[in-house]
């Protein structure tokens, strides 16, 4: 029992004399709205009250001990952020790789400490500037990179063995990572020196967010490809980065991003261990996570914890994991873009800072702030410093950094954090009985549980139940113009014309050959990483590996289900 | 003769893959009693105007969060057109900024709702401007 | 007439236009059947039924692919249901044909029930005269629901699949409850699933069951396996296709097209007897206030309800009784 039996005793005296107390007033004052109101962001019910009673079941040494300790709930590290605060990285990309490698330097100028990169919609869908499906859309959302030349200018001047560089990159993810491992090997930079991050998870693209290629089944095949290739010969590249991030954007629960998310982990994990027999101790620092941190500040707080501890008991003990480290959760956090409103904009730095300072107390190692003008067009250079700085201050003058996972002990904390955790499990094992996440998918669980609740959030918007200042509340017809960055046209006439100098230029021959031999590696079920590199090299744009994956294992579109 | 049934698409056009919005809408008219066709993520201008005709529906609503909205958005209003689908109401939503407002107004754009817009407003403004045909 | 010759033209502003209006019951659409009705009869129409999420979609928009690359065209019907409560509806299967929407050989349309029974729209039948007018070789009739309800197909279809997939425990109870009569080829979809092997046997029994006469037709299965692998799905669709091509030639060879087609013939007959004698008469009888009236005499047990019919006939349908 996590109190002493007379402390139980004494606290339920005294809450009995609460309770009455509280009956009174509210017979006279009723409370501003009904008890059915009073729930977090995701409607979860939260009580006017915590005390010991609601923890009282805790074990002290499994659910919470001390950091760098099993459950983690703490944090990973012994010292806290005091040895290093979590790593200010800013998602940025657009237009051509010469604007983006600008706006790097800037951002390293600026105290930012590790890069993190947008490509643009083609890319990102593994098309071609010029294929005809990227019609208006090179450049636009980020970074447009056809062949390892837009790559080399892209991280021009960025120390490859120092700082760590993330790709928000999914179905091409083989492509981009090939093209930073044939960058580094080009510059003489072995490939044990360079560190970072790909996405590369493909299962919440099924979920949320339809970045979408070939079918679940070879995608999380190429996925364990990457993984084995990293755990070879690239240790300090986080393999994949498993996301809740757009689980959440696409209108999931707090829960449900940490229900779905932790358990596409778990599938990634089954996935190495039987097609690659890989030893779980080798490969599980290859696994990072990503998460989203939201407007309700203590269910997001809760949320991190929780994630911690669930994943290391899922790598101890349904994994059998033994080393240590492989228990940890390690994690990157995004404040939401969809609590953001594009009405009374400035608003948004608030909800950021709010969010910022929830994922810090949660204990996250990494952090992108949104810009303020993020739901409108893409960042200023002026509101991406406000971003920024909104990490500095919280690092440096608000003190929050000062001692380690300071909210653990706390009634409310605590018990939110253990509900969380109980109501992620129960979505996780109903996965389980379902046959795994690829399975659950086909049968478009997650995707409809998910659907369910965006459309519930929306209505409860509509209801005026839950509120979004500026724009159920508080409205103002008074706009407030922002500056606005755009990327026009030119840039896509520009990169088209870039790549067809390079598709002139390079030898054709070549390409095809690596070209054939990465399909018969993909025909024959070989790991295709060392086959891309050797494409890339030859200056194989993004869709022709792309395009070898689709007429392999086929093309998936979005099953459009609602 | 019974009431003529409102029929509507909703559509993604382009490679963003945020459907969040389309999905909501999409129910959000069912349950205002329309007939909702919707398309899917990842549909070209030229698939959405042939199911639109196909389809014979009133209204397309188009969702964009990509930016390329000034491309995609008068495509298919172009191609209705070309098809002698001039009737069909083409309405966006999505990141749209104020400023594109009037290039998609003049390229045939009849409403464009931006986030913020309530369920409740949409529906309304459907109901009043866009009638099945007789 | 214009418009006949722009839908035997296979124009398909004109035609999906029509067909809404068939939906909609607005009465210059039954005038429009009347003209087109002449050039019907051509095309092959097959049934493709089985419960929600079976990959009846799915399927289709293989078909689609087969038939085309044999120069078919292709017209496709795909019934959603209507939502009793609002009366909207989400109709989702064209998502997965949507690959098809530029191909002008294929012609999709998306109906609701509204509220009609049998897992069919009302205007299923005359929205197959409209495709079959255009000139559409194959059109396909996706329908929903699952056992009983779904038998209203066969009014339609020359050749009915019925797709079921492995590990669902209810198929066998489904096919119990009358989708074996009227199946001619069984589909095992994703058949790669565990399960496969034994819902296969299942069938196989159940067929076994009600001997057939020699020289009869005994409804093949054939498996489907993953439709993501594109080799295994495109094996499992030329399959199917050969086995809708026997059917087919099985119902030319015993002269039994001409009574599938009767079959339907009879139907429509049926339904357009009903709209044209039955509903006049009702709507007569309750505008009136007599259908009340008679409704009282029978509450009070005054008369009997074939009592009640023989008299409204006598007075409203001079000449037959
Ligand atoms: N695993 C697997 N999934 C399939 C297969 N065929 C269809 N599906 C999926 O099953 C779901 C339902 O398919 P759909 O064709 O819409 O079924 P319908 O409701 O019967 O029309 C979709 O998500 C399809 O992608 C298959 O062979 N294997
Ligand atoms: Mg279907």
């Amino acid at each position: 029992m996590y109190f002493a039996k007379e402390l139980l005793e004494q606290s339920s005296t005294l809450r009995k004399k609460w309770e009455d107390e509280v009956r009174k007033v509210v017979a006279k004052n009723p409370d501003q709205k009904p008890e059915r109101l009073w729930t977090t962001v995701s409607d979860l019910p939260i009580k006017r009250l915590y005390a010991p009673e609601d923890i009282k079941d805790m074990n002290f040494a499994e659910d919470i001990s001390y950091p760098g300790q099993f459950p983690f709930i703490r944090g990973n590290q012994v010292t806290g952020y005091r040895g290093k605060y979590w790593t200010f990285r800013m998602f940025s990309g657009m237009g051509d790789a010469k604007t983006t490698n600008e706006r790097w330097h800037l951002l390293l100028k600026e105290g930012q400490t590790g890069l993190s990169t947008a490509f643009d919609f083609p890319t990102l869908m593994g098309y071609d500037s010029d294929s005809p499906k990227a019609r208006g859309e090179c450049g636009k959302c980020g970074v447009a990179i056809d062949t390892l030349e837009d790559f080399m200018q892209l991280i021009d001047g960025v120390p490859m063995d120092k700082v760590t560089t993330s790709m928000t990159i999914n179905p091409p993810a083989t492509a981009l990572w090939a093209m930073y491992c044939a960058a580094a090997q080009i510059r003489g930079i072995p490939l044990d020196k360079i560190g970072g991050t790909i996405q590369n998870d493909m299962l919440k693209e099924f979920i949320a967010q339809k970045t979408l290629m070939c079918p679940p089944e070879p995608s999380v095949k190429l996925i364990s490809d990457t993984v084995e290739f990293g755990t070879k010969y690239v240790p300090r590249w986080n393999t994949i980065s498993i996301s809740g991030y757009h689980i959440r954007e696409a209108g999931s629960t707090a829960v449900q991003e940490l229900a779905f998310t932790l358990r596409d982990g778990m599938e990634y994990v089954e996935d190495v261990l039987r097609r690659k027999g890989l030893d779980i101790d080798s490969f599980a620092t290859r696994l990072s996570f990503f998460y989203n941190s939201h407007i309700d500040f203590f269910e997001e707080i809760a949320k991190l914890r929780a994630a911690r501890r669930i994943w290391a008991k899922a790598m101890r003990d349904r994994y059998k994991a033994k080393d240590p480290r492989s228990w940890w959760m390690r994690f990157h956090t995004q404040t939401a873009g969809c609590s953001l409103t594009a009405q009374q904009p400035y608003n948004n730095v608030v909800r950021t800072a709010t969010e910022a300072l929830a994922a810090v107390l949660g204990g996250t190692q990494s952090l992108h702030t949104n810009s303020l003008d993020e739901v409108l067009c893409l960042p200023s250079d002026h509101a991406v410093q406000i971003a920024l700085r909104t990490q500095q201050i919280i690092a440096e003058e608000t003190g929050v950094a000062n001692t380690i996972d300071p909210l653990a002990g706390s009634y409310f904390i605590e018990a939110l954090t253990n509900e969380m955790e109980q109501q992620a499990w129960d979505y996780i094992h109903k996965i389980d009985e379902m046959g795994g996440m690829v399975a659950a998918i086909e049968k478009g669980f997650p995707q409809l549980e998910i659907s369910d609740a965006a459309y519930k959030f929306q209505r409860q918007i509509d209801a005026g139940e839950k509120i979004m200042v500026g724009v159920n509340k508080y409205v103002s017809e008074q706009v407030e113009p922002i500056p606005f960055l755009e990327i026009d046209d030119t840039v896509e006439t520009e990169q088209i014309e870039r790549l067809n100098a390079v598709r002139r230029k390079r030898d054709n021959k070549a390409v095809k050959k690596c070209l054939d031999d990465l399909r018969n590696a993909c025909k024959k079920g070989e790991n295709v990483m060392p086959y891309c590199i050797e494409a890339v090299k030859e200056l194989a744009s993004v869709q022709e590996i792309c395009d070898v994956y689709r007429e392999v294992y086929g093309e998936y579109r979005d099953p459009g289900l609602y | 003769m019974a009431k003529r049934k409102i029929r509507v698409m909703v559509a993604k056009p382009g490679l963003d893959g945020h459907d969040r919005g389309a999905r909501v809408l999409a129910r959000c008219f069912r349950d205002a009693g329309y007939e909702v066709i919707y398309t899917g993520c990842h549909q070209t201008p030229e698939q959405i105007a042939a199911a639109a005709i196909q389809e014979d529906v009133d209204m397309v609503g188009l969702s964009c969060l990509s930016g390329a909205h000034r491309y995609l958005f008068p495509a298919v209003k172009k191609l209705l057109v070309e098809k002698g689908a001039d009737d069909i109401v083409v309405v966006g939503g999505g990141i749209i900024p104020d400023q594109d407002f009037q290039y998609l107004y003049d390229n045939g754009i009849k409403e464009i709702f931006t986030p913020g817009a309530t369920l409740e407003s949409i529906v309304k403004w459907v109901n009043e401007n866009v009638k099945p045909r007789n | 007439m214009e418009k006949t010759d722009k839908i035997r033209a296979g124009d398909v502003r004109e035609a999906s236009r029509l067909i809404r209006s068939i939906e909609d019951s607005v009465p210059e659409a039954k005038s429009a059947i009347k003209h087109i009705y002449p050039f019907t009869g051509k095309a092959q129409v097959i049934g493709i039924t089985g419960s929600p999420g079976a990959g009846k979609s799915t399927l289709v928009d293989g078909l689609i692919e087969c038939f085309r690359k044999t120069g078919k065209t292709v017209g496709v019907l795909a019934v959603d249901p209507t939502s009793p409560f609002t009366g909207g509806a989400i109709l989702g299967d064209r998502i997965r044909m949507q690959r098809h929407a530029e191909d002008a050989g294929v012609f999709v349309r998306s109906l609701a029930t509204r509220g009609a029974l049998g897992g069919l729209s009302k205007a299923v039948g005359d929205a197959i005269h409209v495709m079959d007018a255009m000139g559409k070789d194959v059109i396909l009739v996706e329908t929903v629901g699952s056992g009983q309800q779904e038998v209203e197909i066969i009014n339609h279809a020359h050749t009915v699949l019925v797709v079921l997939i492995p590990g669902m425990g209810d198929e066998i109870q489904a096919i119990k409850a009358g989708i074996m009569e009227i199946a001619d080829v069984f589909v095992i979809n994703k058949a790669d699933r565990e399960g496969s092997g034994k819902l296969q046997r299942e069938i196989m029994a159940m067929l076994d069951m009600s001997p057939i006469p020699a020289g009869g037709w005994r409804p093949p299965i054939v498996k489907i396996g993953n439709a993501f692998d594109p080799a295994e799905f495109e094996k499992g669709l030329e399959e199917l296709t050969t086995k809708i091509l026997d059917h087919r030639e099985y119902l030319i060879n015993h002269n039994l097209l001409g009574d599938r087609i009767r079959r339907k013939r009879t139907h429509e007959l049926n339904e357009a007897l009903r709209e044209a004698i039955l509903e006049p008469v009702l709507n007569l009888l309750v505008s009136s206030g007599e259908l009340d009236r008679m409704l009282d005499r029978l509450q009070k047990k005054e008369v009997d309800p074939y009592t009640l019919a023989e008299e409204v006939a006598k007075k409203h349908l001079t000449g037959c009784v």
